[in-house]
């Protein structure tokens, strides 16, 4: 057997309870997380002022110091100074949303006291607080509608114990993603919306794979228990979806180790959350369909759990 | 006679590929006729080449005449900065979003922009003949002249006082240049012909309409200006930009190199042509972008990156059916129908699912997300074209060369 043509035989559904514990305790840890330390919401949600400089020197505790101070004599006393960059020689200063003529009047006073010129302000960004009012209320409406969209289209495309597996999973790898953001403390700013949203694209996507083929092979395999229809397509698609998850998540880790910074923060949730989807489609979406087609079978006459299928 | 007809369909194929490329990347100029290279009509965001964005709301109720007039105002004065490409647009009832790209002193801009507008007549001795403060109105209309010909002008209509001030002056400036001034900007200089002494004049000697309702506009906002207030701002330095950009460009190289040469290693011939399709699937998506003058900032680079992956999950869900197809004995002809054939629900319901996601992204997100979503949809759309009719045709025109019969060289 070559290393591009393996045969793989993983009895997923038999270990059921292992994959559902797996994912259950990282989901437990976020969720304690999200309840005891909350997530790091980033300016375009609370709003703000971030202000950037390249200090050409290493920020130390002494100058962090000397910036809070002009920043108190300029009447802002609620900032965040925090070295960061190359050998920490960039300073970045988060208060609440300044005015301009404030914003103005800090700047110039960071610039005489260090020497340092326009050239130095890295960036700069002011976010008023009603701003971010409306992108909190945006980003929960946009990802209501996808979801609901999404759901139609899962519900046009496929019978009810897909579909409630499908949703399950997706359900899943949202929650591994607010774990992932509030355990790595990863800023939730605009991105987060996409990165969401992306995931949901994605999960589903993978989930519609492995699904077509348990449509496939229920026609194929008549004498089969559902365990088994499940076992030999979530295989059959394995190098699929091994190879598939493979390509994408290299393209994000490229990103994410070679990107700029403000990529970092959008490929490294991309990154967990399409792990997380391909992951669920095979280790969480497939199993959970073998239990609802076997609480089928239970309830209605004549069909025994585990006995062959009467229709998708 | 199969043979040949295969090969050349292939070579068909890669010629007019490799021509579109050519055209896309140089340009061409043939007579009056060009295509420019479209590196030229994609447009930088403001975080790849730096710049200064400020989104500005209007305070209290405003109407769209206001709104109009506002933006011509600010129009007026970034142009005054003699930046390249500035972006200036209305978002809402009552935000204008500015972008304007390679300002180094973003609290410079944001100050000359918050200014009130300061209109003033000058004469020709210097003096201040009246203010914003005195123009009633002022309205770009059809006029028709002596000669009975229609032609567009700028009216004007004064309160009492300045139409006093005004029928002095140009009492005493007949045959004389007035300057209307805007922020120490001259936008029009009209020579008077006679005394206008009720207040009502008129600005003739336009190009077009759309002169004189820009003129009109300034002159009417520089009477009547609206509060600006920035609510939202932010700027890039001009170092940071530029190195965001390389890095980008260096992580999406070495990305798509890693993929291409894995397609190749793991599906062998079918790798091969994948990749083929690949490059004209990236052809395809800078195409789009500079026909739709598609504005590239980071999230749409990282859109686009994204996009890759799911263009070659496609073809590895057909490829992967091919090879089992094959393994069960199939020939390669039958397997090839076979796997595109079955391999075609599957790919298309996950794109749909991704495209929907998109959808609602580029809709309701906000300015950042757009650039992704809008990327992602162009690349779904082109993938879905490069990876199942490209791909399929390219590899039946080399199935029917019939150059091998080895299973293996199409990864089984």
């Amino acid at each position: 057997m070559r290393w591009n043509n393996i045969k793989w035989n993983i009895d997923v559904i038999g270990k059921t309870k292992v994959w559902f514990t797996i994912s259950g305790i990282i989901i437990l840890a976020g969720l304690i997380a999200l309840f005891t330390i909350g997530l790091n919401w980033g300016l375009d949600f609370t709003g703000g002022t971030v202000i950037e400089f390249n200090m050409h020197k290493p920020v130390t505790i002494a100058v962090n110091n000397e910036i809070t101070n002009i920043l108190k004599s300029n009447g802002v006393k609620d900032s965040q100074v925090k070295a960061i960059g190359p050998n920490n020689t960039h300073v970045s200063i988060t208060t609440p949303s300044l005015d301009d003529k404030t914003r103005t009047a800090v700047i110039n006073a960071i610039e005489s006291k260090y020497k340092l010129t326009v050239k130095d302000l890295v960036s700069s960004q002011n976010v008023s607080a009603s701003i971010g009012k409306e992108m909190q209320f945006g980003t929960i409406l946009a990802s209501a509608v996808a979801a609901l969209l999404m759901l139609i289209y899962i519900g046009f495309r496929f019978n009810f114990e897909m579909g409630a597996a499908a949703v399950l999973a997706l359900i899943h790898d949202i929650l591994i993603m607010i774990s992932a953001y509030a355990l790595l403390r990863i800023v939730v700013d605009t991105p987060f919306v996409a990165a969401i949203l992306t995931v949901f694209g994605y999960s589903i996507n993978d989930t519609i794979v492995i699904f077509d083929r348990i449509r496939d092979n229920i026609k194929l395999m008549r004498k089969a228990s559902y365990k088994e229809i499940a076992n030999v397509s979530v295989n059959e698609t394995m190098t699929r979806s091994i190879n598939t998850v493979m390509t994408v998540l290299l393209m994000l880790s490229l990103m994410y180790f070679f990107g700029p910074a403000s990529i970092k923060d959008f490929a490294l949730p991309l990154l967990i959350g399409i792990t997380s989807g391909a992951y669920s489609s095979i280790f969480i979406a497939s199993p959970l369909w073998v239990i609802f087609k076997d609480k089928e079978g239970k309830n209605s006459v004549g069909n025994k759990v585990g006995n062959r299928p009467q229709k998708a | 006679m199969m043979k040949s007809r295969g090969l050349a369909k292939f070579l068909s194929v890669i010629v007019l590929a490799i021509i579109v490329a050519y055209v896309a990347f140089y340009g061409v100029n043939a007579g009056n006729y060009s295509i420019k290279p479209v590196q030229d009509s994609i447009r930088l965001g403001l975080d790849l080449k730096g710049g200064v964005y400020v989104l500005e709301q209007a305070q209290g109720n405003v109407s769209q005449d206001a709104m109009t007039r506002a933006i011509s105002i600010i129009r007026n004065r970034v142009d005054a900065l003699g930046v390249s490409q500035p972006l200036i647009v209305q978002q809402g009832p009552n935000r204008i979003r500015i972008e304007i790209p390679g300002v180094n002193d973003p609290d410079q801009v944001i100050s000359y922009l918050g200014q009130t507008a300061q209109l003033k007549f000058i004469g020709p001795d210097g003096k201040v003949i009246l203010t914003g403060a005195d123009v009633k109105d002022s309205k770009a209309v059809y006029q028709t002249d002596q000669t009975g010909v229609q032609e567009p002008v700028v009216t004007l209509d004064l309160n009492s006082k300045g139409a006093k001030a005004f029928a002095d002056a140009t009492a005493k400036f007949v045959g004389k240049q007035i300057a209307i001034v805007l922020d120490d900007k001259t936008i029009s200089a009209p020579v008077v012909q006679e005394q206008i002494p009720d207040g009502k004049a008129v600005i003739n000697g336009m190009k077009d309409f759309d002169e004189a309702k820009n003129l009109a506009n300034l002159i009417r906002g520089g009477a009547l200006p609206v509060t600006l207030k920035q609510v939202e701002y932010s700027s890039v330095g001009a170092t940071l930009g530029p190195s965001a950009l390389k890095a980008s460009e260096e992580a999406g190289m070495y990305g798509l190199l890693i993929v291409l040469l894995f397609m190749i290693a793991f599906y062998r011939l079918p790798g091969l042509i994948a990749d083929i399709a690949l490059g004209i699937y990236i052809l395809i998506n800078f195409i789009v972008y500079a026909l739709l003058h598609v504005t590239l900032d980071l999230p749409g680079i990282a859109g686009m990156l994204l996009s890759i992956g799911m263009a070659v999950d496609a073809n590895i869900i057909i490829f992967e059916r091919m090879k089992e197809e094959m393994r069960a004995g199939k020939s390669i002809r039958a397997s090839l129908d076979a796997g595109f054939r079955k391999a075609f629900v599957a790919v298309f319901d996950s794109n749909i699912t991704t495209l929907i996601a998109a959808f609602v992204l580029f809709f309701m997100g906000a300015g950042t997300v757009k650039g992704f979503a809008l990327t992602l949809i162009i690349g779904v759309i082109s993938s879905m074209f490069t990876a199942i009719t490209v791909s399929r045709f390219l590899l039946k025109s080399i199935v029917e060369t019939e150059f091998t019969k080895n299973i293996r060289v199409y990864g089984a």
